[in-house]
């Protein structure tokens, strides 16, 4: 049997981009999912959104080319797309809330098969207390997609029953991408909508704590 | 004639008073009140309450207030693990609001606006709302937050006027034009001191009734 290769970041990205059709306005969260324009085309117009305040994100400027005034959530010098504008903070988030956003990529410790989003803390108390957007983002957006590896590095399953972490949002996860599979949410719970060549549904389901529907 | 112009950033830190509520514009470095933030420094009040969109890096000007133990709280939507502000909550030092950034965006707004409260999806199903009061609206639950006034705001724009019109560059926005409205005493540093009627009215940002002093600050 051949042997089966995890996707990379990279790779994930590249999943996810290949499924945001054009019109789309799109907020992508900081990490794998920032990554997420690099692989929609130009040609493809997509309106990304960062939450300080800017609409049409385009690609990183060559470094002679850099706006100090123009940043992402990631605090990254990015471009302006021709179309693009800039709007301060409530309104930004204006958008993020009101449902004016189609979709929104965010990264996570763990996903629960009824849509359960951890993304900020590992314990309630911990000293690093890292909410930003996402709690906004993950309840106000149409629709939430996840990005993440399908286990943590100690093989620990991500995608759980019920989340262990503190919550980010309840029942707001609409399909996770990892580096193993691509999962819709539903009803029913986890369904499999594809696995990477070679993987074998028992390898996906040992690496996997929720049940899995197969499509 | 109303001139809302200060000569220093000294003159424009007059009155700011211990246990005062400070907010501060700012996204990562871009539209944070640098000048103005130094000034707090050298003016001298203590106790503050700091709202700010994050607890800062080590060497930023937040930080820098933070080792002067001149900060009793910060009201913020995340802090970094490595930093002055995670340090200072570890041990005691400092207390720590961490609010939604879109909840508190809108509640700096709510409190410029004169709005007294609104409820919000937003956070109402995880730890943030425990103990706090919450509703079912339209089959969602949500949860009440209240408005935000600071005592004083500090504000980076790139243009300003004598009646205390602003504009600001691409994302230097961020939380300064909502944090203007939502304090009694606005101070504005600008990149741009211009005569009144150079701004096109309809590309004002900020209008002056937000704000109460200008001081130019060449970049």
């Amino acid at each position: 049997m051949a042997a089966w290769t995890p996707l990379d970041r990279n790779g994930m990205a590249a999943r996810a981009a290949a499924y945001i059709p054009e019109g789309w306005v799109v907020n992508l969260g900081i990490g794998i999912p920032t990554e997420v324009a690099n692989f929609i085309p130009a040609e493809r117009e997509v309106i990304i959104h960062a939450e300080n305040g800017v609409i049409g994100i385009g690609p990183a400027p060559p470094p002679d080319q850099v706006n100090p005034f123009l940043i992402n959530a990631g605090v990254q010098h990015v471009t302006l797309r021709t179309g693009g504008s800039f709007v301060h903070h409530a309104d930004s988030f204006a958008i993020a809330r009101g449902g004016h956003l189609d979709l929104c990529v965010l990264g996570a410790f763990e996903v629960s098969e009824t849509g359960d989003i951890a993304n900020w803390a590992r314990t309630a108390d911990e000293p690093v207390k890292q909410i930003g957007g996402a709690m906004d983002l993950a309840v106000g957006a149409k629709r939430l997609w996840v990005i993440m590896e399908h286990t943590t590095k100690d093989g620990a399953p991500r995608l759980v029953r019920r989340c262990s972490y503190p919550l980010t949002a309840k029942g707001v996860v609409r399909r996770v991408y990892t580096n193993l599979a691509v999962l819709d949410v539903t009803p029913c719970g986890f369904v499999v909508r594809d696995m990477i060549p070679n993987l074998s549904w028992d390898e996906l389901v040992a690496r996997t704590e929720a049940p899995l529907l197969k499509d | 004639m109303i001139d809302k112009f200060v000569g220093s950033v000294a003159e424009a830190m007059a009155g700011i008073s211990d246990g005062a509520t400070i907010l501060l514009g700012g996204f990562g470095d871009v539209g944070a009140p640098l000048a103005l933030m130094e000034g707090l420094i050298e003016q001298g009040a203590r106790e503050l309450t700091l709202v700010c969109n994050a607890g800062g890096r080590d060497g930023s000007a937040v930080a820098r207030l933070l080792l002067e133990g001149r900060v009793r709280k910060m009201i913020c939507s995340y802090i970094r693990p490595a930093s002055e502000a995670a340090r200072l909550y570890v041990a005691g030092k400092l207390e720590v609001e961490i609010v939604p950034q879109g909840t508190l965006a809108e509640r700096l707004r709510a409190a410029g606006a004169g709005i007294t409260g609104f409820y919000t999806p937003t956070a109402a199903d995880t730890i943030i709302a425990e103990g706090r009061e919450t509703r079912d609206i339209g089959g969602k639950l949500c949860l009440l937050e209240c408005p935000l006034p600071g005592d004083v705001a500090l504000i980076d724009a790139w243009q300003g006027d004598r009646w205390g019109n602003l504009t600001y560059r691409e994302s230097q926005q961020n939380f300064n034009p909502v944090m203007a409205m939502a304090a009694p005493l606005t101070i504005a540093q600008v990149r741009h001191a211009v005569g009144l009627g150079d701004i096109d009215p309809a590309q004002v940002h900020t209008p002056g009734v937000f704000v109460r002093r200008v001081v130019h600050v060449p970049g």
